[in-house]
């Protein structure tokens, strides 16, 4: 019934129809609903049946975890702030009034960006942008207000995406622009020293208590299982390791980004601790703040990371080696992790480019050997 | 033994229909042929014949304009029925209808101890067999004034449904052999055949002589002749290397010792929508409607007819003609059928390279796959995905890209003579993005070549 109604309405959308100006728009919700009839015509007769819808809701499928858990968490550090015990359904429903506009908020500013723009173009809608939106309200705290969520949102698919040709063609990770853009626009309603933890009440992070030597650094296992406050998807690392298992068995995400990503860290928190720099523990530093879920789903993004397989192994490393080396070194920033992987990210062509130049230059010099011969016969 | 070249990288896709072994002979007369000179890519032909005219087995039907030594034979005796063109008056096919005794064109035979290089030329010329030696860099056919560096024979076959090539040159072992001899004078370098580690039981590959053996071991695309070249040793710019399918092989010794073009084929015909699969013994040039009548299934899917394999094929339709460089036929179902709500559905029936189908979980099952493209056409977005199934030390994604825009330099850089489409067949199949990557390919060489010639 609903195949007969698109196929109906269709006429309106094609050329020459009068709803022409429509057609990414009718494209997009037409291939939500159904995958195209489209045959192959040149080529390859059979194609995987992975698309980029697939592909893009898998990776929401495996946010899914952070996100739940997020919702929750969210309301009981409302509570437990308040001092008032809840039951489970109360603590997640409040979550859901915190959480659940947020997102709405960035897919519509998002999503709209993006439909104007594959109308201007005449593409079609790109999916990117499921994964970026859902994103957003991850990496930020609960309290933020939401139009600057929406303006946020805004500045990056705009300014980091469109300008440069939309999804595919980005420099930056769109979400983590979104952040960065909050971080310097807004300063104070980031984790700077005190975070949100409900209404008029605030406390410390982790990083913060951490980067002033407190005592009051949360336990690793309440760093492990995310009980802390924090940006809404980061702080469960149980979830976010889930998530993890997720990307790395279906194939999406990378397992050298974030392989590396650790082993750099790691060895960073290693050197700190070792020149007396960082109190934290390499453990602390690994499961605190936003690292996992960096290296999980940010550093990992294809587009904005390097890549070649090489390229990919140096762009983790350098990411997770920078993130601990902000935290530890910058008094200013407690959390270096959004800002090694955007820096990274600046510099992911320049390592693809070694990186394929090595395997140019072996080309070259295969030639130069063989004309070598030619000239010595 | 030799070393074993051992490949990891690549993908054999569980589709459904492999051809069995089973050999079937002709029930009925086939008189329905045709030789269609849009297969020879790289030939501009130039007809030399016309409707209604007589020919025999070995006849020439067209040359080649830049190269009028080069030419075409008929695989049939019989009368030329008809001359189909296409846009831009464009030779498609050249129709043939056959007599029912063959008659042949009588050449002299060569006996392998006087093969030299001067008179194996001249008979692969004037018997019209010349273009099925093809070369590297380019993907087209031979130029006889040029001496290739080394010459390589694939002796199997790793592409989805292909034919076992062992069955194909079965009991040929006289032909295929000397087939190699002549083939050894035209070239200064080694000959090479490549042979599966497993697959290749065959001892007419296996003990030939007057070969460098090469025995690889891996998943598709594995038995590309493409990339058995640059394991062995790659191709550099200004170097030039031939290849030939192994049946060729054997077609052209029944020329030299025979002293006829005796066009006789073992073909395989498999995939999900037939009856029953197997090999079946034909002439070149076949219309493929004697071996699909009463062999397609019932079902709500028109079926597509596929001359070659399904990864880099041709669709010919249910009466088309078997290609000149294919050795099997490959029956799928369309996928002109919207699936409803494709991202979200669990796909116990998808099959997909990459894990995000539940199909996954039925590791020993085989699909019916179908020509659904599955999905719109986008940005490249995911990265690393080509280089998990090109088994060479290339950049996929770079070259690729620097094809598409046409930078010769890049392209060089990156290896554009060590590549032909067909090596990038399984990259276009696990395209999310659903990129045209073997047409990209094919245009990147198409330019090189204008540029350097």
């Amino acid at each position: 019934m609903l195949r007969n109604f698109l196929d109906r309405i269709k006429p309106r959308f094609e050329k020459g129809g009068k709803l022409h100006f429509l057609h990414s728009t009718f494209e997009a919700f037409e291939s939500f609903l159904y995958v195209p009839d489209k045959v192959t015509v040149s080529g390859s007769h059979i194609r995987d049946a992975l698309d980029m819808k697939r592909t893009m809701i898998t990776v929401v499928v495996a946010l899914l975890p952070c996100f739940l858990f997020g919702i929750y968490n969210t309301g009981l550090m409302h509570y437990a702030a308040l001092g008032e015990v809840k039951d489970f359904w109360p603590v997640f429903w409040y979550g859901c009034t915190k959480v659940l506009p947020m997102l709405i908020v960035s897919y519509a500013v998002g999503l709209g960006i993006e439909f104007i723009f594959a109308q201007i173009r005449g593409h079609e809608v790109n999916e990117g942008f499921l994964v970026s939106g859902f994103l957003i309200p991850l990496i930020c705290p609960p309290d933020v207000p939401l139009w600057m969520i929406a303006v946020a949102t805004a500045f990056a698919v705009v300014i980091g995406k469109e300008v440069f040709g939309g999804t595919g063609m980005n420099i930056w990770n769109p979400a983590l622009l979104a952040r960065a853009f909050l971080f310097f626009a807004y300063p104070s309603r980031m984790s700077g020293d005190a975070v949100w933890v409900a209404d008029a009440v605030s406390g410390p992070t982790a990083l913060s208590a951490m980067a002033s030597h407190a005592e009051a650094v949360p336990s690793v296992s309440d760093l492990f299982w995310g009980l802390i406050p924090g940006s809404v998807g980061e702080t469960s690392k149980f979830c976010i390791l889930l998530g993890a298992a997720i990307l790395l068995w279906s194939g999406i995400g990378n397992f050298r980004i974030m392989f590396s990503v650790v082993v750099g860290g790691t060895l960073m928190a290693w050197i700190g601790r070792l020149t007396g720099s960082t109190d934290a523990t390499v453990l602390q530093h690994l499961l605190s703040g936003g690292f996992l879920f960096g290296a999980v789903f940010m550093a990992t993004d294809p587009v904005t990371s390097a890549q070649t397989n090489c390229g990919k192994w140096i762009f983790g490393f350098l990411t997770g080696l920078m993130a601990v080396l902000i935290r530890i070194y910058n008094p200013a920033y407690q959390e270096g992790m959004m800002l090694a992987i955007l820096l990274m990210n600046t510099f992911a062509p320049l390592i693809d480019y070694l990186v394929v130049n090595r395997n140019v230059n072996k080309r070259r010099k295969r030639l130069r050997s063989v004309q070598v011969q030619v000239v010595n016969a | 033994m030799e070393k074993i070249i051992k490949l990891r990288k690549g993908l054999d896709i569980k589709i459904e229909g492999v051809p069995d072994h089973s050999l079937n002979a002709p029930t009925v007369a086939y008189r329905d042929y045709a030789v269609k000179p849009v297969d020879f890519y790289g030939l501009r032909p130039k007809l030399a014949v016309a409707a209604q005219d007589r020919v025999q087995a070995g006849s020439v039907l067209f040359y080649d304009k830049e190269n009028p030594q080069v030419t075409v034979s008929s695989p049939v005796s019989g009368t030329i029925k008809e001359i189909v063109y296409g846009e831009r008056r464009c030779i498609r096919e050249i129709r043939i209808e056959a007599d029912e005794q063959i008659e042949y064109k009588q050449f002299d035979p060569i006996s392998p101890e006087k093969f030299t290089a001067q008179n194996v030329k001249e008979r692969l010329l004037e018997a019209g067999l010349w273009p099925y030696i093809r070369r590297r860099p380019y993907d087209i056919p031979a130029d006889p004034e040029v001496r290739p560096r080394s010459i390589h024979v694939s002796a199997f076959d790793t592409a989805p449904l292909a034919p076992d090539l062992d069955i194909v040159v079965h009991g040929q072992e006289n032909f295929f052999q000397a087939g190699i001899d002549a083939l050894k004078t035209l070239v200064d370098g080694k000959l090479y055949l490549g042979v599966h580690r497993t697959k290749t039981a065959s001892k007419i590959y296996n003990e030939c002589k007057n070969v460098e053996i090469r025995v690889f071991e891996g998943p598709h695309p594995c038995g590309n002749v493409g990339i058995q070249i640059h394991h062995v040793q790659p191709i550099n710019k200004g170097e030039t290397v031939w290849y030939v399918h192994p049946q060729d092989v054997v077609i052209m010794g029944r020329l030299f010792l025979k002293g006829i073009y005796d066009a006789t084929k073992i073909v395989s015909i498999g995939g999900s929508e037939l009856l029953h699969t197997g090999y079946h013994k034909v002439l070149a040039g076949l219309n493929v409607k004697y071996l699909l009548k009463e062999n397609l299934k019932e079902s709500e899917t028109s079926p597509r007819v596929i001359s070659g394999n399904v990864l880099t094929g041709r669709s010919i339709g249910v009466s088309g003609y078997l290609g000149a460089y294919d050795h099997g036929i490959s029956v799928i179902p369309e996928g002109d059928r919207f699936r409803f709500m494709g991202w979200l559905t669990p796909g116990f029936n998808l099959y997909s390279y990459s894990h995000t189908f539940f199909a996954w979980l039925f590791r020993q099952r085989r699909y019916r796959m179908d020509t659904n493209v599955n999905g719109g056409e986008r940005a490249f977005v995911l990265t690393g995905q080509f280089e998990k199934v090109l088994p060479m030390d290339i950049y996929p994604m770079q070259l690729i890209k620097a094809c598409m825009c046409k930078d010769m330099e890049k392209m060089e850089d990156l290896g554009i003579y060590e590549v032909s489409p067909e090596d990038f067949a399984l990259c276009e199949y696990i395209d999310a993005s659903k990129t045209e990557i073997q047409r990209i390919i094919r245009e990147g060489l198409e330019w090189v070549r204008k540029e350097v010639e």
